[in-house]
């Protein structure tokens, strides 16, 4: 069985969010350094931010986090798919979903992306939890 | 005013217009006029894939946006009006749809050749002229990046005659 290279991951969001995403992950899970990389949009045309991407990837596999879906980092991203291989990315980022990638980008692409949906959407949640939950669970009961 | 913003912006549909302006504004519709982006599907799938499910977006040339200006002004919906550069809305302001409305330039970042104007706003030789067409076709011009930020009229950064600083 051949092994699988460990994906890299850029953290690519607005503003500062992507260097504080980065800087947590190393304090909670000491990740090495070259596991995740920040990337921030701001001042950055489309262009330029699709080449500063490209400097950012520098292996066969690189899986590009993303904050909003509709933003210009989600659109520079996704545009990128059709021109680098290996290249996986995921919109929505949040740090449950980053540990989780530095925990398993060892995994093949099939495996590693649905872990890492799963991981990001379980850990939204709300205390208290809204009032549809709760008529959900009393309808559950019959 | 079924027009609700006509901005210049190169990120297109990103995070300020989706949900900075996008939030202030409530618009149904994002008309997004490019020539190039018109004749490319699989570039507005892209965008598409990243919009909100209340909003929608369709993809224009400059001389069909020209044909339906009017008809987005006096329709219901709220719509957003989009390039991603200066010359493409001068060019819908010399068809004649824009006289009288406001332009708002809200993201145009450094690139070789492009000044300083505003922190969020660089401009070329170039593209101070295009603002320039935008004056002369009879629109007003300001900067603004965010509804919360300072509107700034352009005539207090460049001379509108000519588009020099």
């Amino acid at each position: 069985m051949s092994e699988v290279v460990p994906a890299r991951g850029i953290v690519l969001a607005h503003g500062e969010l992507g260097h504080g995403l980065v800087d947590a992950v190393r304090q909670i899970a000491g990740a090495e350094a070259d596991a995740l990389v920040p990337l921030s949009n701001r001042g950055l045309s489309p262009v330029t931010l699709a080449d500063a991407i490209r400097e950012h990837i520098t292996g066969p596999r690189t899986y590009l986090f993303t904050d909003l879906p509709s933003g210009s980092c989600g659109f520079v991203s996704r545009k990128l798919l059709r021109d680098v291989a290996g290249l996986v990315v995921v919109s929505g980022v949040n740090l449950p979903l980053l540990l989780e990638f530095v925990m398993s980008r060892h995994l093949p692409d099939a495996e590693l992306s649905a872990r890492l949906l799963e991981k990001g959407r379980s850990a939204m949640g709300c205390s208290p939890a809204p009032p549809t939950s709760h008529a959900d669970r009393i309808a559950s009961r019959g | 005013m079924p027009i609700v913003l006509l901005r210049v912006d190169e990120r297109l549909i990103h995070g300020q217009v989706v949900v900075g302006w996008g939030n202030a504004l409530h618009p149904d519709r994002i008309v997004v006029v490019d020539d190039d982006l018109a004749a490319s599907t699989w570039e507005q799938e892209l965008y598409l894939l990243g919009l909100p499910n209340d909003l929608e977006a369709v993809f224009e040339t400059v001389d069909m946006a020209s044909d339906l200006f009017g008809g987005w002004k006096r329709g219901g919906e709220r719509v957003f009006v989009l390039t991603r550069d200066v010359s493409t809305m001068a060019r819908l302001a010399e068809h004649g749809s824009l006289h009288g409305e406001e332009v708002n330039l809200g993201g145009i970042h450094y690139a070789p050749g492009r000044k300083a104007v505003l922190p969020y706003l660089y401009l070329s030789d170039e593209e101070r002229a295009g603002v320039a067409r935008l004056a002369a076709a009879g629109a007003r011009v300001a900067a603004r990046d965010v509804p919360g930020a300072r509107r700034v009229d352009m005539d207090d950064l460049i001379d509108l005659k000519d588009g020099s600083p």
